[in-house]
C-alpha cells in the first residue's frame, strides 16, 4: 500500500510538472505537443549530469545541479519549437510530432556515442545512476520520499501564483486567449509566447529527470519517455487549463500508472487475473473516456495552435 | 495578379514550390545529420553518410543490390500507405497523428486471422483495413460528437491499441520467443501474392503485389481527393465546418468517414507489411512502431500530394534502411532517424518557404515593371 502511494506522488509529480509545462505553452497559445520530446531531452540533461558528477557529490549540491541541467536542456530544446511556430507560423503539431521524433533519435545517438567513445564494445544507449539517485532519496520510515515530489508541489503552488496574479501571468492568457487585443494594448505577444514555450521546456525538462529516477536506476533511452508526455498532455486537458484542476488530474493518472507497477502486490488484482497490459492500457482508456465527456464545454485557450500575424484582423 | 502568365511562372508553381521546398529541406537534413557524425567521430564521418545515402548500393554485386532494393521496396510499401492515411485526414483539416496505431491495429488484425483463424490472405488483408477502420473511426466519432481534440484522442488510442494488440498476438505468439510465429511456417497461405515480382529482386521472397498496389491506392486516393464530389465534400468539410453544414453536407459524417478511410489505409499499410512475412510481431513490444509517425514525414515531405508521398515514402525509408550500413563501431543506426526527424522539422518551415519564394517574385516583377516602364514601353 505504502508502495503505491509512493508510486502514484512520484508518477503524479511527473505529470504535475509536465502538465503545467504544457499549460503554460497553451496559455499563451501555443500547442505543445512536442513535451514528450522535451522530457527526453531534459532527462537526458539530467542524466548526463548525474553521470558527470559521479556517485560521492554531495545530495544539494547533485540535486541542484541535476534541477539546473534538466531545465536547461528542456529550455533549449523548446527554442526549436519556439521558433517554429512564432516567428516562422509552422504547423504546430508538425512542430510538435517531429520534436518528440527528434528528442528520442538524438538522445539515443548521443548517449551511445558516449558510450562508446568511453568503451568501444559499449553500445547501450542506457545510462546509470545507481549512487546518484540516492541523493534524490529521503527515507521516512518505510517510505521513500524523493525530494521532486516536493520540486513538484512548489511548481504547482508558483504556477497558480504567477497565472492568476501576476501582471505577466494575465498578460500571457491574454495572448492565448485573443492576441490581437493583447497586442492593441501594447503586450508584445511573440516575446509572451516565447515566455510560455520556455516555460513549457523548464518544466517538461524537469519532469523528464523526474520520469527517468522514478523506480528506476538506469535508463535506456532508446525507449523515450513511453507516452508520458502525451499521458501530461491529457491531463492538462482533464484538468481544464487551471493548476489546482490539473494537480487533481495528475493525481488520479497517476494513481493508475502506479497501479500498473505495483498491482502485482494487491492480492484483490492478483486474483482478477487481468494481464498486465490492461493496467498499462487504463490510464489512456480513462482519459479517452473522460475527454469524452467533458470536451463539450472545453475551456482550451480560443487561439491556442493559432500562429499570430500582426497583419491579421 | 495572375503569377501564371508572368515570366517566372514556372517558379510560382505550387508543386514545383513544393518540391524545391522538399529538395532544401532534404539536403539542410542530411547537412545536419552530417556534422553530427562529424561531432560524434570526424574520422569516418563522411563515410557513414554515404552509406546512409547509398543504402543497398552498398553491396558491389548487383544482384545483392537488387535483393536489398527489393527489401527497402517491401518496407516504403507500407509506409506510402501510412503517409496517405495522415495526409488524406490533413487535406480534410483533421490531423492524424493516430495512424501509428491505426497501423497496429492493422498489424495485429491481420496477423491473428492469419495465425489464429488461419484465414488466406485477402480475409487478413481485410480484417487489417476493417479493424484499422474502426480505431480511426472512433477517433473520428469522438471528433465530431464530443469535440474531443483528434489528436489527444489518436495518441490515447495509439498506446490503448499497442496493449491492447501485444495481448491478443500473445495468443499466437511462438513458445519460445516474444515473436508471433513465421507465416511460412504457421500458414503460407496468408502471405501476400507474388506473382512473379520477387524474380525481379534476385528473388526477395519479400517482394510481394503490396509494392505495385500500394502507387495504386496513391493514385486512387489522389482521384478521391481532386476528381470527385465526395472528395470535394471531405476537403470543404475541412475547409470550414460550418460553410459545409450550411452547404447541406453532413459534416459529421464526413469527419468520421474520413478517419475511417485514414484508418484503412494505415490498416493496409500493416497488412502489405506483415503479410509480406518479412517482420513478426514482438509481443513485449513498449513503443509504437516508428511506421505511423514516418508517414506523417512522408506525407509532409511529400507536399502533401499523395504522388509526392510515394516519392518522399521511398526516400525516408531509403535513409532509414542505409541506417544500416553505417559503421557500428562509430556510430549508430538511429543516425538515420535523426535525420528523418530533422527533415519533419524543417518540413514545418515549407509554408514559410513558400511564402518568402513567393515575395521574392513579386519583387523580381516589380523591379522589372519599374524597369519597362522607365524605358517607356509599359
Amino acid at each position: 500500500m505504502l508502495l503505491l502511494i509512493q508510486y502514484t506522488l512520484i508518477f503524479a509529480s511527473v505529470l504535475l510538472l509536465v502538465a503545467l509545462g504544457g499549460c503554460f505553452s497553451e496559455h499563451s497559445g501555443v500547442i505543445n505537443i512536442g513535451l514528450e520530446g522535451i522530457m527526453v531531452i531534459g532527462a537526458l540533461g539530467g542524466a548526463l549530469m548525474m553521470k558527470f558528477l559521479g556517485g560521492g557529490t554531495s545530495p544539494v549540491v547533485m540535486i541542484l545541479l541535476v534541477i539546473l541541467a534538466s531545465i536547461a536542456a528542456g529550455m533549449v530544446y523548446s527554442l526549436l519549437l519556439a521558433v517554429a511556430a512564432i516567428n516562422f507560423k509552422a504547423d504546430q503539431t508538425l512542430v510538435g510530432t517531429a520534436m518528440n521524433l527528434l528528442g528520442t533519435a538524438a538522445a539515443t545517438v548521443m548517449v551511445r556515442a558516449i558510450n562508446s567513445a568511453e568503451d568501444a564494445s559499449n553500445v547501450s544507449s542506457s545510462i546509470q545512476y545507481i549512487d546518484q539517485k540516492k541523493a534524490f532519496l529521503v527515507n521516512i520510515g518505510r517510505f521513500e520520499f524523493n525530494w521532486f515530489m516536493l520540486v513538484a508541489v512548489i511548481a504547482l503552488a508558483a504556477s497558480y501564483v504567477v497565472l492568476y496574479k501576476t501582471r505577466f501571468g494575465l498578460r500571457l492568457q491574454a495572448c492565448g486567449e485573443h492576441p490581437q487585443a493583447a497586442d492593441s494594448v501594447g503586450i508584445s505577444v511573440y516575446k509572451m509566447r516565447y515566455a510560455g514555450v520556455l516555460i513549457s521546456g523548464m518544466l517538461g525538462g524537469l519532469g523528464g529527470i523526474v520520469y527517468i529516477t522514478a523506480g528506476v536506476s538506469e535508463w535506456k533511452f532508446e525507449n523515450g519517455v513511453a507516452g508520458f508526455g502525451f499521458l501530461a498532455l491529457a491531463v492538462m486537458i482533464f484538468g481544464q487549463w487551471k493548476p489546482m484542476r490539473i494537480a487533481l488530474a495528475a493525481l488520479l493518472f497517476g494513481l493508475f500508472r502506479a497501479l500498473s507497477n505495483v498491482y502485482t502486490g494487491f492480492d484483490v488484482l492478483v486474483a482478477l487475473k487481468l494481464p498486465g497490459s490492461i493496467y498499462n492500457m487504463l490510464p489512456y482508456i480513462i482519459s479517452l473516456i473522460v475527454l469524452a465527456f467533458t470536451s463539450g464545454k472545453s475551456r482550451a485557450p480560443k487561439a491556442e495552435g493559432i500562429p499570430y500575424d500582426k497583419g491579421q484582423r | 495578379m495572375n503569377g501564371q502568365k508572368k515570366k517566372g511562372g514556372l517558379l510560382r508553381n505550387s508543386s514545383l514550390q513544393s518540391l524545391i521546398a522538399a529538395l532544401v529541406c532534404i539536403v539542410i537534413g542530411l547537412l545536419i545529420g552530417y556534422i553530427a557524425l562529424l561531432i560524434i567521430n570526424p574520422a569516418g564521418a563522411g563515410k557513414a553518410i554515404v552509406a546512409v545515402m547509398k543504402n543497398f548500393l552498398y553491396y558491389p554485386s548487383p544482384m545483392a543490390a537488387m535483393m536489398y532494393f527489393g527489401s527497402t521496396l517491401v518496407k516504403a510499401a507500407p509506409l506510402v500507405l501510412c503517409s496517405l492515411s495522415v495526409l488524406f485526414a490533413y487535406k480534410v483539416g483533421l490531423f492524424n497523428i493516430g495512424a501509428a496505431g491505426q497501423y497496429v491495429a492493422g498489424a495485429g488484425a491481420c496477423l491473428y486471422f492469419a495465425l489464429g483463424f488461419k484465414m488466406p490472405w485477402y480475409v487478413c488483408v481485410l480484417a487489417a483495413v476493417v479493424a484499422a477502420a474502426l480505431v480511426g473511426g472512433i477517433s473520428g466519432f469522438l471528433k465530431a460528437y464530443c469535440n474531443v481534440n483528434e489528436v489527444i484522442s489518436c495518441i490515447m488510442l495509439n498506446w490503448i491499441g499497442l496493449y491492447t494488440v501485444n495481448m491478443i498476438l500473445t495468443g499466437v505468439k511462438e513458445p519460445a520467443s516474444p515473436y508471433t510465429v513465421q507465416l511460412t511456417s504457421g500458414n503460407p497461405s496468408a502471405l501476400l501474392p507474388k506473382m512473379g515480382l520477387n524474380t525481379l529482386f534476385s528473388n526477395n521472397q519479400y517482394v510481394t503485389i503490396a509494392i505495385p498496389l500500394s502507387v495504386v491506392v496513391a493514385v486512387l486516393v489522389w482521384i478521391l481527393l481532386e476528381k470527385t464530389k465526395f472528395g470535394y465534400e471531405l476537403k470543404a468539410t475541412g475547409l470550414n465546418k460550418q460553410a459545409a453544414k450550411y452547404c447541406g453536407m453532413r459534416e459529421k459524417r464526413n469527419i468520421i468517414l474520413t478517419m475511417m478511410i485514414s484508418g484503412a489505409l494505415a490498416g493496409l499499410g500493416a497488412a502489405f507489411f506483415y503479410l509480406s512475412g518479412m517482420e513478426q510481431w514482438m509481443c513485449t513490444q513498449t513503443s509504437v512502431p516508428a511506421m505511423g509517425f514516418n508517414g506523417i514525414a512522408a506525407a509532409f515531405l511529400g507536399g502533401l500530394n499523395p504522388i509526392g508521398a510515394v516519392f518522399s515514402s521511398y526516400f525516408i525509408q531509403h535513409i532509414t534502411n542505409g541506417g544500416a550500413y553505417v559503421d557500428k563501431t562509430l556510430y549508430c543506426a538511429q543516425i538515420s532517424d535523426f535525420i528523418s526527424a530533422v527533415i519533419i522539422y524543417l518540413c514545418g518551415f515549407v509554408f514559410f518557404f513558400k511564402i518568402f519564394m513567393n515575395r521574392m517574385l513579386d519583387r523580381r516583377d516589380e523591379r522589372r515593371v519599374k524597369g519597362s516602364q522607365k524605358g517607356g514601353e509599359a
